[in-house]
């Protein structure tokens, strides 16, 4: 399961992308794979993509929020792209706070919205 | 209103990967009778929810898929049963906040918030059954 979620870099940004079901196996992977990333170079922002997800259940969105508050303990700012509407609404009415995580619309906002936190940071 | 159960499918949930087949084939019902992607994603989310509870909590136990109908309405009504430890206060957990084991505590009120319909039977020690019910109009 190891690897199964890409995870590119782009300078000091850390692009990934999620299109297949977070179950056990794939979300720690995920989240090892992410933490190993942080640590090997200096990484300034992580941004998930979640535009291929057509249903994130509180498991799922914990896994996210989770990956989000490791990378803050090792100094890297998460933002959450790509949240479809009707998988906002669904946690919203099922009373799921995501906390620990940016969030924008689409990956380009992303990347502006790190741009301007690491700026603020600096 | 008299309900009807045109199609009925039953599935075991007895692994991990089965919380995903039931609830694929939730959405596949769901798209095939045109349920917008709203509805869709909520009666898929809390199918996922409450597959997984069954999975987390009982070890194993049945999801039964069926295409509903009454006078103008076609509904998909899903009802997940095992023989797990039940619930001693449903009260509190259909309060939402309420964790045991790994879940975050928003499985069970939370799915309620997303459908139509919901009934919960629990007998602490014997098992658990719920059931969903998502209307779309014909």
């Amino acid at each position: 399961m190891r690897g199964s979620i890409p995870i590119l870099r782009m300078g000091e940004t850390l692009l990934a992308t999620v299109h297949v079901d977070l179950h056990d196996a794939v979300a720690e992977a995920f989240q090892t794979d992410v933490l190993t990333a942080v640590e090997k170079r200096r990484t300034n922002g992580l941004v998930i993509d979640i535009s291929g997800l057509d249903m994130v259940d509180t498991y799922v969105a914990r896994i996210l929020a989770q990956t989000g508050q490791m990378a803050k303990l090792m100094g890297t700012t998460t933002v959450l792209v790509g949240m479809r509407p009707e998988v906002s609404a669904t946690l919203v009415r099922m009373g799921y706070m995501m906390e620990g995580v940016y969030t924008a619309l689409d990956l380009d906002e992303g990347l502006a919205l790190l741009k301007r936190l690491c700026k603020r940071r600096r | 209103m008299v309900i009807e159960a045109r199609t009925r499918r039953e599935m075991k949930i007895a692994s991990e990967d089965d919380v995903a087949l039931v609830r694929r084939a939730v959405r596949a019902l769901a798209e095939a009778h045109r349920f917008d992607v709203f509805a869709s994603a909520a009666i898929t989310t809390a199918t996922s929810e409450l597959t997984r509870n069954v999975w987390v909590h009982a070890r194993g136990g049945v999801a039964l898929i069926e295409e509903v109908l009454d006078d103008e309405r076609v509904g998909i009504r899903v009802t997940f049963r095992d023989e797990g430890p039940g619930i001693d206060d449903i009260e509190r957990v259909l309060a939402g906040g309420y964790s045991t084991a790994k879940s975050m505590g928003l499985g069970l009120s939370g799915s309620r918030r997303l459908v139509d319909e919901f009934r919960l039977d629990s007998t602490p020690g014997r098992g658990t059954c719920i059931q969903i019910l998502k209307w779309h109009p014909l």
